[in-house]
């Protein structure tokens, strides 16, 4: 038996899977990328530093807002740029925003379906109105955060290297927050959804990897942790990773301790479990969602878990922008260039960009590593461990199965296969 | 009566224009009163035959995509460049001024066959497109506003004069005062100058308007210190057509 499903839907980006087994025993399993290459990192080189995140933000629509804001933090950091504490607290509320975006369209529009037996939210827009209205609301929630921090909700324009050129308005931000006080309802409802919803069970031991949680739960932290015993400093990145080609794809895969590695959600909240906001606990515990996990399904109850969370942790962000007050502060970028790397937890997982700059402060070398990447080798292994589970199964149910299992992990292809690791001479 | 078929497609992009058309939570309910919707991969399963209306999204760098594009074409009555990628190659543009075999090189080193990928284009090298919406990404609002007139059978209007209009209107700072090579002199209007209001400059991401007035730009230019080699390089980061310039 043959599949092969040849555009895989409801994922962002391009994919295609192929299956080979015959008489029970697997002979072939690969997700091919053929997603074209944008050499973005190659792209880069001469631009000057306050062009670098806007280009670089290009990789990817759906984490525009991270790459974003690991790009000025890789900058800052190359460049010497001191950042203030109100700067920090608006780009976590940023990344808030963004991960809410991602995760709330995720769960949504492309796993909803799934589990609904239709092919998009579309036909539910007549036969469940509510939870297509309820999407909605989530979702224009996130939409705003980003938008009222950032500019506009895809590809952000006021933060720069060193702060923002542009702030929110004190009204704008206590809009949102008697928003996100107003959403819970909303949230209950999904988790009531989700709680309803059959997970396949497929277990497999991997390596777990995110930023520590030493500042809370994992998201903009200095060192990189794994569940197989790697700690390493986030500018040494390079050094654990090992990215690696495979004939069948246009994006790199990567491997760390063994064979493969999972990073995003599942992985996160595994790292800081115990640093979820009491309401995430909850919600893990009323989804039946444990930090031992080793179903990769689960992966849609930990992004329902970080959507409370997010929800969470943005209202207390804007508590503390509001009380400390809002300042417009100039920016002092210092002369000369240097090397800067940085990391964030983007919503897929973590999400590095480094660079050296010359004396002018325009890019010399840049390296991005993506998080779908860094799940490609683990997907991998993922559905070769469970088709001789599903031979059995008709063909459609099979199909809808190795479908759901892709798009547990959110793959971001355009993301991928940006294409990584470039050293100009 | 039959619902105008209108469908979503991907080439080489980041699929930040789809994901704007869905960012319109308060119309897409209504908007699905008024078509069908048909064909959106990043959102749902299944292929269409026929259509009325295609949004094409990103640029076209292999030959598979041009077959792909030509397809699509063949489908659909009307077809409509989403945002910058498809409608002037974008940011992909960047690649035009830099080696490929080199780059592919840089990326891959010898370890590997390079993918074949040809310099990005817009879709306009390969297929008759209809109408376009600019920007990169694009303004959602434009994006009704053109699917609009194309249900009520009315040819799409796009703004014909340049940002600097939308900006001065605002009353915000010219960027040049602050320092900064603008190309909103430029530029096709129709975001409200929202880069402007950022706090940052115009990079041109909607594409040059039909009749750029050049000679004031040029004043404005010497008046700066700045040469044209400076607003090139700016032209360059979403744009093919500056390829170039006067060199």
């Amino acid at each position: 038996m043959k599949i092969e499903i040849p555009s895989l839907a409801r994922i962002e980006g391009h994919a295609r899977l192929v299956v080979d087994a015959t008489s029970g025993e697997l002979k072939d399993c690969r997700l091919e990328i053929f997603e074209s290459p944008r050499f973005f990192e190659a792209l880069l080189k001469g631009r000057h530093y306050r062009d670098v995140a806007p280009i670089i933000a290009r990789i990817c629509g759906v984490c525009s807002n991270s790459h974003t804001l690991a790009s000025l933090a890789a900058t800052e950091q190359a460049l010497g740029v001191e950042v203030s504490r109100q700067t920090l607290d608006l780009r976590r509320l940023l990344a808030y925003g963004e991960i809410l975006q991602s995760h709330l369209l995720q769960l949504y529009f492309m796993a909803v379906p799934d589990f609904l037996g239709v092919g998009s939210i579309f036909p539910l827009a007549k036969s469940h109105r509510e939870l297509v209205m309820r999407a909605l609301r989530l979702k224009k929630l996130a939409n705003d955060i980003a938008h009222v921090v950032g500019g506009r909700p895809v590809h952000p324009v006021t933060p720069c290297v060193g702060g923002f050129s542009a702030l929110p308005q004190a009204q704008d931000l206590l809009e949102l927050r008697r928003r996100l006080v107003a959403v819970f309802p909303d949230l209950e409802a999904t988790v009531e959804l989700f709680a309803s919803f059959d997970f396949p069970v497929f277990e497999r031991q991997t390596e777990y990897v995110s930023l520590a949680d030493d500042d809370g739960y994992p998201l903009l932290a200095q060192t990189l942790v794994s569940s197989d015993g790697v700690l390493a400093y986030v500018p040494d990145y390079a050094g654990v990773i090992e990215e690696f080609l495979v004939p069948h794809s246009s994006a790199k895969f990567a491997r760390m301790t063994r064979e493969s590695y999972m990073v995003g959600p599942l992985a996160r909240v595994k790292t800081g479990f115990s640093k979820l906001s009491p309401m995430a606990r909850k919600v893990a515990g009323a989804v039946g969602l444990h930090a031992d996990t080793v179903n990769p399904y689960h992966n849609l109850l930990a992004r329902l878990v970080e959507v409370v969370h997010c929800v969470e942790g943005a209202i207390h962000r804007i508590d503390e922008i509001l009380v400390a007050g809002l300042k417009l502060a100039a920016v002092v970028v210092p002369e000369g260039g240097g090397s800067g790397a940085a990391a964030i937890e983007a919503p897929r997982g973590t999400l590095f960009h480094a660079y050296r700059y010359d004396q002018n402060g325009c890019i010399e070398s840049a390296d991005c590593v993506i998080p779908t990447a860094q799940n490609l080798a683990n997907i991998e292994a993922d559905l070769r461990a469970l088709v001789p589970t599903l031979l059995d199964l008709p063909r459609e149910e099979l199909t809808r199965r190795l479908e759901m299992l892709v798009r547990a992990y959110d793959p971001c292809i355009s993301c991928s296969t940006h294409l990584l690791q470039v050293h100009f001479v | 009566m039959n619902k105008p078929r209108i469908g979503f497609f991907d080439f080489t992009g980041c699929e930040g224009c789809q994901l704007t058309v869905l960012n319109l939570e308060e119309e897409l309910l209504e908007l699905l009163e008024l078509v069908q919707i048909v064909e959106f991969r990043e959102i749902m399963s299944g292929e269409c035959e026929h259509l009325d209306i295609a949004f094409v999204e990103g640029s076209i760098c292999k030959p598979g995509e041009q077959e792909r594009l030509r397809e699509i074409r063949a489908k659909a009555t009307t077809l409509v460049a989403l945002g910058a990628c498809a409608d002037t190659a974008g940011v992909n543009a960047l690649s035009h001024f830099r080696d490929l075999k080199e780059m592919r090189r840089e990326i891959y080193g010898g370890e590997h066959p390079p993918v074949v990928t040809d310099i990005p284009r817009p879709l306009s090298s390969f297929v008759k497109v209809d109408h376009r919406v600019p920007g990169c990404p694009i303004d959602g609002r434009e994006f009704l506003s053109v699917l609009q007139a194309l249900l009520l059978g009315r040819s799409p209007q796009l703004p014909t004069y340049s940002v600097c209009v939308e900006c001065k209107l605002a009353e915000f700072t010219c960027a040049f005062e602050r320092d900064q090579v603008c190309l909103g002199p430029v530029t096709r209007a129709g975001c409200n100058a929202l880069c402007l209001a950022a706090g940052d400059r115009c990079r041109g991401c909607r594409g040059m308007i039909d009749n750029p007035r050049s000679g004031p730009y040029y004043r404005i230019l010497e008046e700066y210190g700045l040469s044209e080699l400076d607003i090139l390089d700016e032209f360059r980061t979403f744009n093919v057509s500056g390829r170039g310039g006067s060199r």
